[in-house]
């Protein structure tokens, strides 16, 4: 049976589902993390009707040989991303702060544990 | 206003950052700027590549219900599976490049993006599935591993996961042919035959000979491939000639042999017309194949539309509730 047909089952105020959606299902972008101690990952995208869906197929896509403890879906249109350009000047303010890193500092070798 | 204040930023300042970025083993990533001929051939391999792993579950789903014991039938499962994720994960990385999956399942069926010829010749027999795996899968990993490190990231990524798992296909078929080799002298026959069947098609795999090959040198320098298809082809033969031995099966080339002074074997000619027939349609399977992609994509709809309809109400609902 198609739910196309199925119009005894619509309720009132409810969106009618007018049998010709083709609709394209959302992206979502999955994390899943390895094992514990780890942080999630970023492995890829899938598409799905909803979160449920998203996340039981992103288990079959993704966790098919034991890779995760954890998953996340997180649809794609609510990540906020940095910029267009993932070499753009948003990053330019760490570029010239080099006495943030350790190896800045110049500490004779015989000076133990520093 | 002059012209190029009109055209915005310098496209061929960004190129050379991009031929830079290339040429030092960089990673190009979704959001970089790229020349439009690197996005439409990597969406073209990609979408190819995508398209080849879901036809693909077509020879080997021929078998499912047909296989000899349930440790096989798990087994063959569970590669069909991954074939099936090996095209999602695929479909996932042409995503990034601006296409949408539903369009390129259009293309597919509608002739308009090619999938991998080999699978369009028919599973004859058991002894096919083993030779799928060890033949097939042996020549998609020679072809496979070095996009692992394509300098497009989401492909080279998808390509890691998906290498990892071909190691499982092509083992099982090789311990499966293995089995039959132990068996009577009708399956050592059985293996014969389908060794001699998927042999040139497996050698046909890498595409056409590097003269022929126009798209190779662009796809090179741009570091998508990193290999040759020739180069690559001789690499599978030469990995394979020992496995064959091993294994007590003869590969049907009486030109295949060793060359001591090329370190490497000397092998036959590709029967290149019957490849040109196959890629053009015209090989055992293709109508077949096609047809059986359609009918899944369109007989699905009403799935699609119910989960849709589905999920639509229950968002409905949580917003009533709340």
């Amino acid at each position: 049976m198609s739910m196309a047909d199925d119009t005894t089952a619509h309720v009132e105020g409810e969106p009618r589902f007018d049998g010709t959606p083709k609709a394209v299902w959302p992206l979502y972008e999955v994390f899943v993390r390895g094992k514990r101690g780890l942080n999630h990952v970023h492995v890829g995208s899938l598409h799905a009707p909803d979160d449920t869906m998203a996340l039981h197929n992103a288990r079959n896509l993704y966790t098919r040989r034991n890779e995760g403890v954890s998953i996340w879906v997180v649809r794609g249109d609510a990540i906020t991303a940095s910029s267009p350009d993932e070499k753009d000047p948003f990053f330019a303010p760490s570029g010239d702060k080099v006495y943030r890193h350790p190896t800045f500092y110049d500490i004779p070798d015989n000076v133990p544990h520093l | 206003m002059t012209v190029t204040e009109d055209q915005g930023p310098d496209v061929a300042a960004l190129e050379a950052d991009f031929d830079r970025t290339v040429a030092a083993e960089g990673r190009v990533e979704p959001r970089d700027w790229m020349p439009e001929g690197y996005r439409k051939t990597l969406i073209r391999q990609i979408a190819q590549h995508a398209h080849s792993e879901i036809i693909g579950m077509q020879p080997e789903g021929n078998w499912i219900l047909r296989a000899p014991s349930l440790r096989r039938k798990a087994i063959l499962l569970a590669k069909v599976q991954d074939e099936a994720g090996h095209g999602l994960y695929l479909y996932s990385a042409t995503e990034t490049l601006g296409v949408d999956r539903g369009e390129l399942t259009e293309k597919l069926i509608d002739s308009k993006q090619k999938y991998s010829s080999i699978f369009n010749y028919p599973t004859l027999t058991f002894a096919d599935i083993g030779v799928i795996g060890w033949l097939v899968d042996g020549a998609a990993i020679v072809n496979q591993v070095p996009l692992c490190r394509s300098s497009y990231g989401p492909y080279a990524r998808a390509m890691v996961r998906i290498c990892k798992e071909e190691s499982f296909h092509q083992r099982q078929g090789f311990e499966l042919l293995r089995a039959l080799m132990a068996g009577t002298d009708a399956q050592r026959e059985m293996v014969q035959d389908a060794v001699d069947r998927w042999w040139w098609p497996s050698l046909m795999m890498f595409g056409p000979a590097d003269g022929d090959s126009p798209n190779t040198q662009q796809s090179m320098a741009w570091r998508i491939k990193r290999h040759t298809n020739d180069e690559l082809r001789q690499r599978y033969v030469d990995m394979t000639v020992p496995q064959a031995e091993a294994l007590g099966v003869t590969l049907p080339d009486p030109e295949l042999r060793w060359n001591e002074e090329r370190e490497a074997h000397d092998f036959g000619d590709i029967d290149w017309d019957e490849f040109m027939q196959v890629v053009k349609g015209a090989g055992p399977c293709n109508a077949q194949r096609l047809a059986n992609r359609r009918a899944a994509h369109e007989n699905g709809q009403w799935v699609r539309d119910a989960a849709t309809a589905y999920a639509a109400k229950q968002a409905v609902k949580k917003v009533t509730a709340a």
